[in-house]
């Protein structure tokens, strides 16, 4: 390797201005091209997100009235919509009640309450939770099912987010 | 930073070795586009073609929410008032259409001044006749539809004139209509037609359209003919005329964004078969001429007899501006030539004349 000749004749200093003609055309264009793309690009987005905003919005629902569901025999579920999402409302044997998203919590099927085990199955990967905490007991599902309120009336049953 | 350049020349020559681009890059290079005080015609069929892309990527966007059928209507009116910019892209596809019939009225009429069908580039102008047509089919099939009171109505009309032909009206209610009247099964056939059949034609079209220009390359106007080959102009095509090229669909993009933005499609009330026509009613100004020449001829010459003797005519004019290469095929331009050039002429101020006096013939 041989070293820089430090005392060699260095080349003249550039003359050219740091912003040459061509450099400012190349920005200007750049900056052009970006304006076009998010111009349209953003209503673009916001044209096929417009169903999944709704929904969004839809999602904000505190409470749903399920008429007639105080008569849900003991020992049975229900399944409801709440919030544009399945929900499932169980009556137990003890007459207490519990509601909670009946969204599995492993890979989002919709679980169901199994009389047999006592226990709310998940026919995707055979998950189980506790029917009245939601708690998962056993197989893949990673976290509870999220719990909400539910309020039995004459007529009715109120359910909202806990 | 890794070296972009490098990277090109690599993936290109790797491209290159499998598909061996040198012959196609090389014609691409030698090819010119001639320079004279006509050239401005040339951009015409490119922006027609550009406004085209605009119709496929605005169409299929509006298929994303569009449902044919009895629900036409609503889902038109939830595109224009509820989905996020959903007016700005029905309204960029409904003046894109607009846009593009003139476009392309443009072209042909330029083309017919320059004697661009001549020799050897009859196809050309075949195929080009056929795309215009298929692009009216397309905005016909496209007005119906929204299904508000103005597709209803101007789809009924426009299907009862070629019904006055003897034998044609019951072919034309089982086969288009679908029924007596215009109704939710019309609606969907005409969607099938506009989003699918009618794609399917013109786009190999189109493509062998594109082709021709490749092979011929651009026709040079009478005047420019005469003069010896030395004193001719011309520029490459790539990169020069490309360029070109695109600056102008950037501003012909500028117009539609401003027109669609500023002038938002309408959307009329629902169309309902118990609902007299609105006063005022007319076709889209590129049916106003042949509507026009119909209404004409109707008052010399009453009821079916008159319809016919419209459409007849009409077919004949149809039929000799196809046949054009056949008659003017002199390219020095002695009498023949002349002949044509006033017959273009002729064909272009009847045209214009009846569609401004059909605007003026309304009330
Ligand atoms: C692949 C190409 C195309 C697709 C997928 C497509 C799709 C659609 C759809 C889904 C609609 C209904 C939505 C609405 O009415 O607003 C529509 C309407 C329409 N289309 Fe197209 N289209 C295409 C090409 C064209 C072309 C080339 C033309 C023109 C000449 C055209 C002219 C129209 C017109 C005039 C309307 C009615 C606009 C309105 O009043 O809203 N379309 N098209
Ligand atoms: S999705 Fe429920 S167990 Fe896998």
């Amino acid at each position: 390797m041989t070293k820089p000749d430090l005392l060699a004749p260095q080349p003249p200093a550039e003359t050219v201005p740091p912003l040459s003609r061509r450099k400012f055309v190349k920005a200007g264009m750049a900056v052009a091209g970006a304006a076009y793309a998010a111009a349209l690009g953003y209503p673009l987005y916001r044209y096929l997100a417009t169903p999944a905003e709704h929904a969004d919005a839809l999602a904000a629902v505190k409470e749903v009235t399920l008429a007639e569901a105080d008569k849900l025999p003991r020992e049975s579920a229900m399944l409801f919509k709440f919030a544009g999402r399945p929900a499932l409302l169980l009556h137990h044997a003890d007459d207490t009640w519990t509601a909670l998203t009946a969204v599995c919590t492993h890979l989002g099927c919709t679980v169901q309450f199994d009389k047999d085990r006592k226990a709310i199955y998940c026919a995707c990967h055979g998950g189980l939770y506790d029917p009245k905490t939601g708690a998962n007991i056993s197989g893949p599902p990673p976290k509870p099912l999220l719990n909400y309120k539910a309020q039995v009336l004459p007529g009715k049953v109120v359910v909202s987010r806990a | 930073m890794p070296d972009l350049k490098k990277i090109g020349t690599a993936l290109y020559a790797w491209v290159n070795e499998r598909l061996d681009l040198e012959p196609m890059l090389k014609h691409a290079r030698a090819k010119t586009v001639p320079v004279h005080k006509h050239t401005f015609w040339y951009y015409w069929g490119g922006i027609s073609l550009c406004l085209f892309v605009v119709q496929v990527v605005t169409g299929i966007l509006l298929m994303i929410y569009y449902r044919p059928g009895p629900d036409a209507y609503a889902s038109v009116r939830e595109i224009t008032y509820e989905v996020h910019f959903g007016w700005l892209i029905r309204s960029l596809h409904a003046w894109a259409a607009n846009l593009m019939v003139a476009a392309i009225f443009v072209h042909m009429f330029s083309v017919f001044f320059m004697k661009a069908y001549q020799k050897p580039r009859e196809f050309g102008w075949w195929t080009g006749l056929a795309l215009l047509g298929l692009c009216m089919v397309f905005g016909f099939s496209g007005y119906l539809l929204p299904m508000d009171e103005l597709s209803f109505f101007a789809t009924k009309v426009g299907l009862s004139i070629p019904g006055v032909i003897p034998g044609a009206e019951p072919v034309i209610a089982a086969l288009v209509r679908a029924g007596p009247e215009v109704n939710e099964f019309t609606v969907q056939r005409f969607f099938a037609l506009h989003v699918v059949v009618l794609p399917l034609l013109f786009i190999p079209l189109l493509a062998f359209h594109l082709f021709l220009i490749q092979k011929h390359g651009n026709a040079l106007p009478p005047s420019e003919r005469l003069k010896p080959e030395a004193a001719r102009k011309s520029i490459p095509f790539f990169p020069n005329f490309a360029l070109k090229d695109l600056a102008v669909w950037l501003i012909v993009i500028n117009v539609l964004a401003l027109l669609a933005a500023f002038f938002p499609w309408q959307l009329g009330p629902q169309a309902d078969l118990l609902k007299p026509a609105p006063i005022g009613i007319h076709p889209e100004w590129y049916f106003m001429s042949q509507f026009e020449l119909l209404k004409v001829i109707g008052r010399v010459l009453t009821g079916v007899a008159g319809e016919l003797a419209g459409i007849g005519l009409f077919t004949v004019g149809m039929v000799l501006w196809a046949l054009i290469p056949f008659y003017d095929t002199e390219t020095g331009g002695g009498r023949r030539a002349r002949r044509a050039t006033y017959f273009g002429l002729f064909v272009l101020l009847a045209m214009a004349a009846l569609t401004i006096y059909g605007y003026f013939d309304l009330k």
